[in-house]
């Protein structure tokens, strides 16, 4: 990439003007709070891996009598498809594409969001049904604090697509919202990064033999 | 169940009705602790409205987002509970003093006080002390307009508050946690402790800890973005480099302490069994966490101390900080080693030999870094034109304290001897033989250094050094006894014992508690006398003390944008390097427009309504804890679509107000060292020799 970047990660570039210098350190700080995030994240999964045992399981029910790994994986490539599509976003925010190419690339991205939860909470009343709660045992307590914790940033994010659809309308793209998708997009490929540690190591981990 | 309304809140919460049912002198005095919260509450309000504050107050101090006023508010809540840590550390000291066979406490009312101690003096004293200093000054230092997010440092200091107002709350309402600082489960599982203490400490801690993050990042970033121009890294005044570990170590150590506390709330609130002794739960979680965060803590308070000391003897030795380089290799080897050693809190929780070995050499391996430090201090006095002043005052106690305690703590690293006086009155010795000659020292040395900057005045110098003697000698007689005490067993945490032979050393550690409370007392005394003096102590030209860095080229109290114009930093030690070569006060040609963000209330809403939350979820009022999340979210959010939050100050108004400032600069009398502490001091510095001479380096 050209000198010109302020910031790691996707820049907008010289000729977006006061966003771009704005952004430097705007974006430095969210990326801050993303490892902060991401410390949060290592802990929940650390607290996890130390009950995945048998005596973590306390004689209730394993991951194979809970997890759906068919659900799961749609679940991932919906997931994986709409990091893609905010990556689009991003580009036709970069290179100016326009109010609607974007609105309509995070339009998508947010119903592939929603979509997604959809699916997971559908999981999740299945866990319930077979007994699969956090008040049966500590390995199943750390795996509703772990992938509902994934599954409420998923929500915020949401959440904060919509927020700034609605900015997007009204503000127009103006620098503090082109600097506010930049974060959003950091955001959002954080927590598919989060969300192929929790398909590799709870559940492809969960049913290995 | 609970009633729909009120949760668990009922009349039995209020303290004050368990001492009418009961009037055992234990009620009776947490009645009274609950009292002094309504009353004090009361007559604040009613002096504010007396005196018709309200408007002044919210206008320029509640909605502010000027980096300077949110650092003197956070030192003023600090200094409010340090006056309840301290009184309740006293009241420990007297029941111990008394507690053969008994004394005047409960030990669950015991078991109250050192769990509200310790939360307190960690995080609702240190913490926003250091947060307030930092606030103040790194901005001032690095030569910047303000923080890089004001108005998420505003949002810092409203969680802050809250969990300092939860604690306050729990005077009055309920009980707190009976649980220690740390808080372990099993013990305050739902199993244990069913009422609401616990969770009094989990939503304080963890709205706190959320507030101290975020103010973190904000530190981080200002220090990475919002330097001046020529402001090198390595330029920056050391206590800017303690503040970059300082905020590191916010950033990556306040995460586990959250975790463990919402892990906490699960167990406690829908039967989760993360640490429960049934059902596969694992305390030794908790244990990681907490520490995983805890040891890191002790750093993020000692480090700033530690940069307030480098100002402080630096500027009153009259010299450049001896070893530089070696000074921030020293602060950043210990925020890592600090992450390094966490297990050193628990040797005896049954790791193998190997664990425990490894862990104490890297505890031991702290000691170095900070030898380093004591040394370079040491070799800045050395030649150098000392006046002792307060601040170097207490230097002097924290040199020869805070080495007892560091050594003490090279000895607790031995697993070996761990074992022998783990929960014992040594380990309270020890790190309280750190905290206070390391951290609060070095927060009141820089309290007296920079009070001048922040309100135009100095304080009383004398009543600040019988302050500071009070503090060094009253300390000494408080804590070094319980070191003897806990080689003879006695352990910590108990209302009473039963061994006459630990009589005569409490006694003396009492006496040290009233020294304490005299010095605490001095010290509100030296507030009041300064106030009333502030004509005659007024130091409105900006540099009482031959400042070195930038903070000291600026009017006292500096005005909002902080400078007309951003300096030209060419040199380590700026302003002194200025002031030798003649280019100090000078004019700038040209006098620019600032934009300043504006005020807003977003911290106060945040503030209320956390307050309120953290309430609801304590007595199980579900109703208002959704309510005030969702206030809160929809302000924060509705925030975000206003664009026209900042105005601009004109260049002409700036000029002029610079102009007149170094008319009056130029106007008075430069005042040599010897009258530093004299009325004749206006805060123009006489130049004391040509820099960098040959013995300042």
């Amino acid at each position: 990439m050209s000198g010109s970047n302020l910031h790691p990660g996707l820049n907008l570039g010289a000729r977006h003007g006061s966003a771009h210098e704005g952004a430097e350190t705007v974006v430095f700080g969210f990326w801050i709070f993303l490892m902060s995030d991401l410390v949060i994240f290592g802990l929940v999964f650390a607290s996890y891996l130390t009950v995945a045992n048998p005596l973590g399981m306390a004689g209730g029910p394993g991951p194979a009598d809970a997890f759906d790994l068919r659900s799961i994986f749609v679940q991932t490539m919906i997931l994986l498809t709409s990091s893609l599509t905010f990556g689009f976003a991003t580009l036709a925010l970069r290179h100016e594409k326009g109010r609607t190419v974007i609105a309509g690339w995070l339009g998508v991205t947010l119903l592939l969001g929603l979509a997604f939860l959809t699916l997971e909470l559908r999981d999740f009343a299945h866990m319930i049904e077979v007994g699969a709660v956090p008040q049966r045992s500590g390995f199943w307590s750390a795996f509703w604090g772990l992938v509902p914790l994934h599954g409420l940033h998923v929500a915020l994010g949401c959440l904060w697509i919509a927020v700034m659809l609605a900015q997007m309308a009204l503000l127009g793209l103006v620098p503090v919202v082109k600097t506010r998708l930049l974060r959003l997009g950091l955001f959002w490929h954080f927590l598919d990064l989060i969300w192929v540690a929790i398909f590799s190591i709870v559940y492809l981990g969960g049913l290995m033999p | 169940m609970t009633d729909p309304i009120f949760g668990r809140l009922d009349l039995s919460s209020l303290s004050v009705w368990r001492a009418f049912q009961d009037p055992s002198l234990s009620e009776l005095i947490g009645a009274g602790a609950a009292m002094a919260v309504i009353l004090g509450a009361l007559a604040t309000l009613a002096l504010l409205t007396w005196i018709r504050l309200w408007g002044p107050l919210w206008r320029d101090w509640l909605t502010s987002v000027d980096h300077k006023r949110i650092g003197i508010m956070y030192c003023a809540l600090a200094l409010i509970m340090l006056a309840r840590g301290v009184i309740e550390g006293v009241l420990m000291r007297t029941q111990q003093a008394f507690g053969l066979h008994g004394g005047f406490l409960t030990p669950d009312h015991f078991s109250e006080l050192f769990s509200t101690h310790g939360t307190i003096m960690i995080f609702f004293v240190a913490m926003p002390f250091i947060a307030g200093v930092i606030n103040y000054v790194m901005p001032l230092q690095i030569g910047a307009r303000d923080m890089a997010f004001p108005v998420m440092n505003q949002i810092s200091l409203g969680l802050t508050a809250t969990g300092a107002a939860l604690v306050m709350i729990s005077l009055v309402l309920g009980e707190f946690s009976t649980g220690g600082w740390a808080n372990y489960p099993p013990y305050t599982g739902a199993d244990f402790q069913p009422g609401p203490g616990p969770d009094y400490w989990i939503w304080s801690i963890v709205l706190a800890g959320i507030g101290t993050t975020l103010s973190g990042i904000n530190f981080a970033v200002t220090i990475y973005k919002e330097r001046a121009p020529g402001m090198h890294f390595l330029r920056m005044p050391i206590f800017c480099w303690t503040v970059i570990c300082t905020s590191i170590i916010m950033i990556f150590a306040l995460p586990p302490l959250t975790v463990a506390a919402l892990m906490l709330a699960a167990d406690r609130y829908l039967d989760f069994h993360f640490f429960t002794n049934d059902l596969g739960g694992n305390m030794m979680n908790y244990v990681n966490l907490f520490w995983l965060f805890g040891h890191p803590e002790v750093y993020l308070l000692v480090i700033p101390a530690y940069g307030v000391f480098s100002e402080v003897i630096s500027t009153y030795s009259g010299k450049r900080i001896y070893g530089y380089m070696s000074m921030v290799y020293a602060t950043m080897s210990i925020a890592v080693l600090s992450f390094c050693v966490w297990l050193h809190h628990f040797f005896t929780m049954g790791q193998s030999a190997n664990i425990n070995a490894a862990f104490g050499i890297a505890s031991m391996a702290i000691a170095v870094p900070t030898g380093v430090k004591i040394y370079n201090w040491l070799a800045t006095i050395f030649r150098g034109r000392v006046r002792m002043t307060v601040p170097m005052i207490y230097a002097t106690g924290f040199f020869y304290l805070f080495v007892i305690g560091g050594l003490t703590g090279v000895m607790l690293a031995n697993p070996v001897i761990s074992y022998q006086v783990h929960n014992t009155l040594f380990l309270v010795a020890h790190f309280h033989n750190v905290i206070i000659p390391g951290v609060l020292f070095g927060l009141l040395a820089g309290y007296h250094y920079w009070f001048p900057k922040a309100f135009g005045f100095r304080l009383h110098e004398g009543w600040g050094r019988a302050a500071a003697l009070l503090w060094i000698v009253g300390f000494s007689f408080t804590f070094l006894p319980l070191y003897w005490l806990g080689l003879q067993g006695m352990p910590r945490r108990s209302a009473s014992f039963g061994d006459p032979s630990f009589q005569p050393m409490l006694w003396l550690a009492l006496f040290g508690g009233m020294l304490i409370l005299a010095a605490l007392g001095s010290l509100m005394l030296q507030l009041w006398v300064s106030i009333r003096n502030r004509v005659q102590l007024a130091v409105p030209l900006g540099d009482p003390w031959n400042g070195r860095s930038l903070e000291w080229s600026i009017p006292s109290p500096p005005p909002a944008y902080n400078f007309a114009l951003l300096p030209q930093v060419l040199d380590r030690d700026d302003f002194a390097e200025a002031k030798a070569s003649g280019r100090a006060y000078a004019e700038p040609a040209v006098y620019e427009d600032i934009e300043m963000p504006d005020n807003t209330a977003i911290g106060m809403i945040v503030c209320v309504c956390s307050t309120l939350m953290g309430l609801a979820l304590v007595f199980w009022i579900w109703w208002l804890a959704v309510l005030s999340l969702g206030v809160m979210v929809v302000s924060l959010i509705g925030r975000t679509f206003r664009t026209d939050l900042s105005h601009v100050i004109p260049a002409a108004q700036i000029a002029a107000e610079h102009r007149a400032w170094l008319a009056r600069v130029r106007a008075a009398p430069a005042v040599d060292r010897l009258a530093e502490t004299h009325d004749r001091n206006r805060g123009r510095a006489m130049p004391e020799r040509p820099f960098a001479a040959g013995a300042a380096e």
